[in-house]
């Protein structure tokens, strides 16, 4: 039997963990900028980055085959923790999403995230696929369950990212394609009535989104600010640390969900398909994991993912450069925030057990 | 059925899967490409445009805070005003060294160390070029010595400004409160947009009651900036709306004479008019002076208020609780009468001690040698405690918990300032309740003089005592006349008269049998409060109170003097004036000094001379 290598034993696909410090780099170097140059913001995002880390670490350790085990309990965990939440959960800014566990505070519709996706993978794993219409009637319950506790918060931008997750199983497990047009045409018919269930200020998000100068002062400042940032950076950038915009105080929310304006005004547009690059990169490397796993609850957790890890990136860009509404979605691994970089990188810990565990077998 | 039979098939799942991992690969490619064409379009094909905006973006919006509403007493003096203030600020951009800095402004103004530490706080937050302050409130003789010094400290300005101050000082702390600086747990319940640039907040009293009015509504200006983001000048300007003018129902003069009244000693006064529950003083003695609180009161002078023996930051009107002693006794005989237990000219013999059947305790009277033979009106205007004892026996403690409970004692009044205590009115259930015990007759007995148990605030007192004078409208204190616009003196808010409860009796007249009564007290023969009420211009109804605070055993008496002070009994007194159409209620408590014909109703004399002086001119021609 040959040797294992220290990367091996540690369970860590080398081009995944590259692409992702190289990211994490990027992100200190863009906060840095963004959060006006002070030092204790490096600090704090670098200790969230080392705890993420080591958690993804600690998941990359897990077989696949335990994971499938786990997933319904960790799905059912996760619902009773939303149900919590409600009744005990602590709100901030007018939506109520926190539980408060004395020693840190948490946001069980994180752990959802990553919930969903499993317990989905897992049902649809136990069966021969295609799944029967029932079964997947029943898997569309298990994602309405979550996303519409999620929804009433109100955490619009986190509900869509679940929703997401779910659906991405969904699709990778070859529901027909008279499903997903029927899903289509009803979720199309459904706007109405979502827009009556919306709360004031998601309204107002999507009608500032449809037309920012109607408010310039108030929720379509964010986007008009932002677009001045992406559109005055042009194609080389003003360079780090010079961006006018975001060193002037112009940019609201610049180290958090409009990190990516900061990035875009300072490097440019050659900044922007560097870093897109390296999104597309990790995007493309979890692919292939996925393709690679031996069986089907790795192939569709795996896909689930990254299609979910895409729409992250898809929705936060999108928003900063005014062509999708503000969902308040930061950009993976660069915004500033703990939560969902801990969730983001358990995520990659996922796919790393997927691809290791599969060579150990194998080897 | 072909359903049932179908078997897992890794391969063809696998292709499968596969399939929609390259379908889901194509789109998100296609998005991407999407995206990037968005962003190309604005960096390439609008980066002129941007670029003209971003570099005429110059114009920032900035809060400007309104100024916080006054504060009136009825007859018009200020009690909480703004004055102009001058504090130090600091340009962080334009200081190599800011600790040195500091340490050299320290030889001409005082610097605290929490002064350094909210500061530190404030300069990791904000832009560097940005005024960050490091004193509030700087005396004249500082802003002179830093004026003279201001070539030394380049980045360091003296800033005109606002503070709020309270004329009154000691006099009213406790009813008007006073603000203090914004913490982080209040800021994330205020409304962030309306406080983004004030930094004190009601914490106390009116001002913390009446926040919302008096803060006002934020204003904003567009100011143009510099490329560094220095400000050249102001574009447009939003002003702000200044907080309402809190006008209260207090007597400013009363409240004076009551608080010289109370002076030296422990004690509270609340006086209240009772037709429309207005409270007209509200005195807690001691007191402390609020406006060091405003910019924070330095930890030992704190330190020090705290560990005072006398609880100068206790509002006693509020929140200290008394046995209410003789006080109580109108109000249970108001309840004999009521339900039939006595008929008000129905004797009975005081021989100076009562003892229950089968005991061998004696229930002493505070008369050694007795009062002899004592009706109803006779034992309120002599504070007979035997015929009480009789009386509260005959009663029993579920018929007297409930008539007290009638006249609001044992609850919150719910006086608009809050932070009240409800005080204790005992029952059989508290007694099981908080002792798993029974109810013994003999405490029953002891009630019905209102010692024992029995806890009441000032303000219950007072407001019970205006509910008699009501006959039986009890009326929910308040201390807000109205609130106006401070611009145009129009009305936005006016108090209202709320009833809180009415006490009905079987029959009207046992109000005139009690007032009759507490009217001896006041101007009978042999009435405990004789000496107060002799030559007034008109007649006024009270009862004294002398309460325990240490149990005296069976065979030893009552030696004022050789007891600690702070074990003597407290002297309280509740009146109200005039008689038939009474205009003022008060109930007054002097802590620990002895009776309360003496030391109580003295003041309440007092404080009626002054305030019907201009109100009763007929009947003081008549009377």
């Amino acid at each position: 039997m040959k040797e294992l290598t220290l990367t091996e034993r540690l369970h860590l696909d080398v081009p995944l963990l590259s692409g992702l410090l190289v990211l994490c780099g990027i992100g200190l170097l863009v906060l840095y900028s963004a959060g006006g140059q002070q030092s204790s913001l490096i600090w704090r995002q670098g200790m969230h980055m080392s705890l993420a880390l080591v958690l993804m670490m600690l998941v990359a350790r897990i077989p696949p085959a335990q994971l499938a085990r786990l997933s319904l309990w960790a799905y059912l965990f996760g619902i009773g923790l939303l149900v919590l939440v409600i009744f005990f959960g602590h709100s901030g800014k007018g939506a109520q999403r926190w539980l408060d566990l004395k020693l840190l505070r948490f946001q069980p519709s994180e752990l959802m995230k990553l919930a969903l996706p499993m317990a989905l993978a897992w049902y649809f794993s136990e069966k021969a696929l295609p799944p029967t219409p029932v079964r997947i009637i029943i898997a569309f319950i298990m994602i309405i369950v979550p996303v519409w506790l999620i929804a009433r918060q109100p955490d619009l931008g986190t509900a869509l990212l679940v929703a997401t997750a779910g659906l991405s199983v969904l699709f990778i497990a070859g529901v027909s394609w008279k499903f997903i047009a029927g899903f289509g045409l009803s979720a199309a018919l459904a706007t109405p009535v979502w827009w009556y269930l919306m709360h004031d200020y998601q309204r107002r998000r999507v009608l500032t989104f449809l037309n920012p100068e109607q408010d310039p002062l108030g929720a379509g400042y964010h986007i008009i600010q932002s677009k001045i940032a992406i559109g005055s950076g042009g194609l080389y950038g003003k360079g780090w640390l010079n961006g006018t915009q975001s060193q002037l105080d112009f940019l609201p929310e610049r180290s958090t969900d409009f990190i990516f304006a900061v990035f875009c005004e300072e490097f440019g547009l050659l900044g922007v398909l560097f870093l897109i690059c390296i999104y597309l990169f990790i995007i493309a490397r979890g692919l292939y994991i996925s393709m690679q796993a031996q069986h089907t609850f790795g192939r569709l957790l795996g896909a689930g993912i990254v299609l979910t890890f895409f729409v992250y990136v898809f929705v936060n860009m999108g928003m900063v450069s005014g062509q999708l509404p503000v969902a308040g979605v930061p950009l993976p691994l660069i915004s500033y925030g703990g939560t969902s970089m801990v969730t983001l990188m358990l995520g990659f810990g996922i796919l790393m057990g997927i691809q290791t565990h599969r060579r150990l077998l194998t080897g | 059925m072909a359903q049932a039979f179908t078997l897992k098939d890794p391969n063809w799942e696998a292709r499968l899967t596969h399939g929609r991992i390259y379908i889901a690969a194509g789109l998100m490619a296609l998005l991407t490409l999407l995206l990037l064409l968005g962003i190309f379009y604005l960096q390439v094909m609008q980066h002129e445009h941007f670029t003209t905006l971003s570099q005429h973006n110059r114009v920032k919006i900035e809060p400007i805070a309104p100024t916080r509403g006054l504060i009136f007493s009825s007859d018009g003096v200020l009690l909480a005003e703004n004055r102009p203030s001058f504090r130090l600020e600091v340009v962080p951009e334009l200081i190599d060294d800011i600790d040195a800095t500091i340490d050299k402004l320290t030889q001409f103004v005082r610097i605290e160390e929490q002064d350094i530490r909210r500061f530190k706080e404030q300069l990791t937050r904000r832009r560097r070029f940005e005024n960050i302050p490091l004193r509030l409130n700087l005396s004249d003789a500082e802003v002179a010595r830093v004026a003279v010094n201001r070539h030394l400290f380049p980045g360091v300005d003296v800033v005109a400004g606002l503070s709020r101050h309270y004329p009154a000082g000691m006099d009213l702390a406790h009813t008007i409160g006073y603000v203090g600086r914004i913490n982080e747990q209040e800021l994330a319940a205020l409304d962030a947009s309306n406080y983004s640039a004030t930094t004190h907040m009601g914490k106390l009293g009116v001002e913390k009651a009446y926040e919302e009015l008096l803060h006002g509504q934020v204003g904003y200006q567009q100011v143009e900036v510099n490329a560094q983001g220095r400000v050249i000048r102001v574009l447009d300007r939003t002003p702000p709306k200044p907080g309402k003018n809190i006008h209260l129902t207090l007597d400013a003069s009363l409240q004076d004479l009551a608080v010289q009244a109370l002076a030296g000693r422990r004690g509270a006064i609340v006086a209240i008019a009772p037709d429309t529950g207005a409270v007209l003083a509200m005195v807690s003695s001691p007191s402390y002076d609020p406006n060091p609180f405003v910019n924070g009161i330095d930890a030992d002078s704190y330190r020090q208020l705290l560990a005072s023996n006398n609880a100068p930051l206790l509002n006693r009107t509020l929140q200290g609780k008394y046995p209410p002693g003789s006080t109580i006794k109108p109000f249970i005989g108001l309840a004999a009468l009521d339900d039939g237990t006595r008929e008000a000219d129905e004797t009975s013999w005081c021989q100076g001690w009562y003892v229950l059947k089968g005991q061998a305790h004696r229930y002493r009277d505070w008369k050694k040698e007795g009062h002899g033979e004592a009706n109803l009106i006779s034992a309120i205007a002599e504070s007979c405690d035997v015929y009480f004892y009789k009386l509260a026996h005959d009663l029993g403690i579920d018929r007297i918990s409930a008539a007290l409970l009638r006249f609001g004692f044992g609850a919150k009044t719910g006086i608009d300032i809050g932070g009240e205590s409800s005080g204790l009115i005992p029952s059989r259930t508290w007694k099981q309740k908080v002792y798993g015990q029974a109810w013994f007759p003999g405490e029953t007995l002891i009630l019905g003089i209102g010692q024992g148990a029995a806890l009441t605030t000032p303000l219950q007192l007072a407001s019970a005592t205006a509910a008699l004078a009501n006959r039986g409208r009890l009326m929910q204190p308040r201390l807000l006349a109205a609130a106006r616009d401070s611009l145009n003196g129009r009305p936005v808010l006016q108090g209202q008269d709320t009833l809180n409860q009415s006490v009905t009796l079987m029959q009207a007249q046992h109000w005139d049998a009690i007032i009759h009564a507490m009217t001896e007290a006041v101007h009978g023969l042999n009435g405990t409060a004789r000496r107060s009420g002799a030559d007034a211009d008109y007649q006024f109804a009270g009862k004294t109170g002398t309460a325990q605070v240490v149990a005296i055993a069976q065979d030893e008496e009552y030696q004022e003097e050789e007891l600690a002070e702070e074990h003597r009994d407290h002297a309280l007194f509740i009146a109200f004036a005039p008689v038939e159409t009474p205009k003022i209620a008060v109930a007054i408590i002097v802590e620990n000094a002895g009776s309360g014909s003496t030391h109580a109703a003295p003041i309440a004399r007092t404080l009626f001379d002054h305030y019907l002086k201009d109100r009763t001119g007929q009947e003081t021609a008549s009377g």
